[in-house]
């Protein structure tokens, strides 16, 4: 394991950040933290790099215990979601930073400058100020200078937060190939599920301070430890009394009128439940329906082709069962759901 | 066409405004500044450079020159150094008492600078808390230049610290951090990332400083003694040699010390406007 982190807590006066969070982060693989806003991912990436000193706990990183360590000597590369450039260094000097501070022999600086702006695609503009860059470039040069020192682990806090969402998208693509590329264990914390789910190999949940859990992708997604990871990680829907998915729930069209309706079901599968269409709405290639029944409004999300298919619209009566081996969680008390 | 003729009777009001709000400020610093500081330059241009030439002659018009650019030179130097480090101490650190401190660097802005005399008179000299102990120790402060020195620091304190500490709150600490997390050390990370944030501000605080302290003149007078030829820095010249009717001599020593700051508001004007880290040119 590269990073170790043992019971650690960090309150800022009254608010506990972190509360007595252990977990591990793999070598070599891309890990997420992710969770809403406030949630303390971003302590706790502080903590790992050695920017802020937890209250108690320890930090190991590559087997050596760095919770006394100071910063600059964790070996950590930290890229900040403002990117932090050196505003009155060249964009080659920002990345020549930790190498001259490291002393480093001038021709193999220039070397290894060279060899990473290739890597981030900024070779024709290593003499350029970083105000003559985009965002997307800055953040790439952040990247840069942060594996310029060759850490042992790289840590980004929101790298793509303060991007608008066509460049977010490049980026993150492109920080997955570069993983793939130059496999150093690293950490980033993200509150965008998608994000996520689509970049990490693996993904700790971390909500107010303690973590949810832990797992790939395909873990959370299918088997949440709890409805927060549910409900953080895709939409849910509430239906007879368990959360799933919205495009997990079954839908038949049933023979009978509005007054029958909303009767609950004794005729067809385990946990169906019977409603009424009250709302559809079309988004691209899906369409949304709400449909009430007796104690909830249930959404479903159905292709184009299936709600065609089934006639579904305002007004017509259904039956809904959660799909065979969908994820479901307990549902939480009625005001805590959301539809997202 | 109601609208139309509100709008063009308001734009005529305002353009009456404007030209009067002009035509008052313009008379107001005329009276004010304008035409005292042209007497001045009369008064030592009366006779061609004569007069110049005969006050800089004068062997204690020379020395009060000298003595007050040695003061402003250590002055700058003292309040740069303090300044820079109570300004970094004021926005990058917590600690008790922070919001006394901050009240207590604009003092010397609102007492008056006799009052900064007298008080360090009570203090540095023979007779006050410390003072007897330094003299035994061969060392006069009061009456003596490192009096002065005292004096005009204390008078200069805020400038450095009230052009730095807003830049320094402006620039964050990310930078500050990104530099640490590459291996810097605090003294690496100062000189090379903050240092070079802050310049600006550190250059127009130095040039206010400067100003300032060839200006000063109530707090040197109480600690001095304005003894000519030990003590006597330009200003308490000017104001001896007037009262002694040798209004050339004065003229000329104002004229110089006028000459000096204006060439130092010209250099903050032109700061400001050039400065990266002036709000009109950030990136």
């Amino acid at each position: 394991m590269s990073i170790e982190i043992r019971n650690v807590r960090k309150t800022f006066g009254d608010f506990v950040a972190l509360d007595d969070v252990s977990v591990s982060v793999p070598t070599g693989r891309l890990t997420a933290l992710l969770g809403p806003s406030g949630g303390g991912k971003s302590t706790l990436l502080r903590v790992v790099a050695g920017l802020e000193q937890p209250d108690a706990g320890t930090v190991e990183i590559e087997g050596r215990d760095a919770t006394n360590l100071p910063a600059r000597r964790r070996n950590v590369g930290f890229v900040f979601q403002h990117y932090a450039a050196f505003k009155h260094l060249s964009v080659a000097r920002n990345v020549a930073f930790g190498l001259e501070i490291r002393r480093t022999p001038k021709a193999e600086t220039a070397e290894r400058v060279d060899e990473l702006l290739r890597l981030v695609h900024l070779e024709s503009f290593a003499h350029r100020l970083p105000s003559q860059l985009s965002g997307g470039q800055r953040q790439r040069m952040a990247l840069a200078r942060a594996l310029a020192i060759r850490p042992s682990v790289l840590l980004l806090d929101e790298p793509f937060g303060a991007l608008d969402a066509k460049v977010r998208k490049e980026l993150r693509d492109w920080l997955r190939r570069l993983h793939d590329e130059i496999p150093v264990t690293t950490v980033f914390v993200t509150h965008d599920q998608e994000e996520a789910l689509e970049v990490a190999d693996e993904i700790v949940v971390v909500n107010e301070g303690r973590i949810e859990q832990v797992g790939s992708p395909d873990d959370l997604y299918d088997r949440p430890a709890n409805d927060f990871v549910m409900g953080f990680l895709g939409p849910v829907t509430r239906l007879g009394g368990v959360l799933v998915r919205p495009h997990d729930v079954a839908v038949e069209v049933v023979a009978g009128d509005v007054e029958t309706a909303g009767a609950p079901a004794d005729d067809g599968a385990p946990g169906s439940v019977r409603g009424v269409v009250s709302r559809t709405t079309r988004v691209g290639f899906e369409v949304r329906a709400e449909v009430t029944t007796a104690d909830e409004v249930v959404s479903v999300v159905v292709t184009r082709a299936e709600a065609r298919t089934l006639g579904l619209e305002a007004g017509v009566a259904v039956r809904l069962t959660p799909a065979e081996g969908a994820p479901t969680a307990a549902a939480p008390r009625e005001e805590a759901v959301g539809v997202g | 066409m109601a609208d139309t003729s509100t709008v063009a009777r308001t734009a005529d009001g305002s353009r009456g405004v404007r030209y009067g709000l002009r035509a008052l400020v313009v008379v107001y610093l005329v009276l004010l500044v304008g035409w005292p500081v042209s007497l001045v330059v009369r008064g030592a241009f009366a006779d061609g450079l004569e007069t110049l030439r005969t006050a800089l002659s004068d062997p204690s018009v020379v020395f009060a020159l000298q003595l007050t650019a040695s003061v402003a030179v250590q002055v700058v130097v003292l309040n740069t150094l303090f300044g820079v480090g109570i300004s970094l101490l004021l926005v990058r650190y917590d600690f008790p008492g922070k919001s006394l401190l901050n009240a207590l660097l604009d003092l010397p802005l609102s007492v008056s600078p006799i009052v900064v005399g007298l008080s360090l008179v009570l203090v540095y000299g023979k007779d006050g808390w410390f003072g007897g102990t330094l003299e035994s120790a061969g060392m006069q402060v009061i009456f003596a230049p490192p009096g002065i020195v005292l004096a005009t620091a204390f008078v200069c304190l805020p400038l450095v610290i009230r052009e730095v500490v807003p830049v320094l709150t402006e620039i964050g600490t990310d930078e500050e951090l990104a530099a640490t997390s590459l291996g810097a050390t605090w003294f690496q990370t100062f000189r090379r990332i903050t240092l070079p944030a802050i310049r600006w501000a550190v250059v127009y605080g130095v040039v206010l400083t400067l100003a300032r302290a060839l200006g000063e003149f109530g707090a040197v007078k109480v600690v001095s003694g304005n003894f000519e030829g030990r003590t006597q820095t330009s200003t308490l010249l000017v104001e001896q040699r007037y009262q002694d009717f040798e209004q050339g001599t004065a003229f000329a020593v104002a004229f110089l010390l006028a000459s000096v700051s204006v060439a130092c508001i010209v250099a903050v004007t032109f700061l400001r406007s050039d400065s990266p880290s002036s709000p009109k040119a950030t990136s």
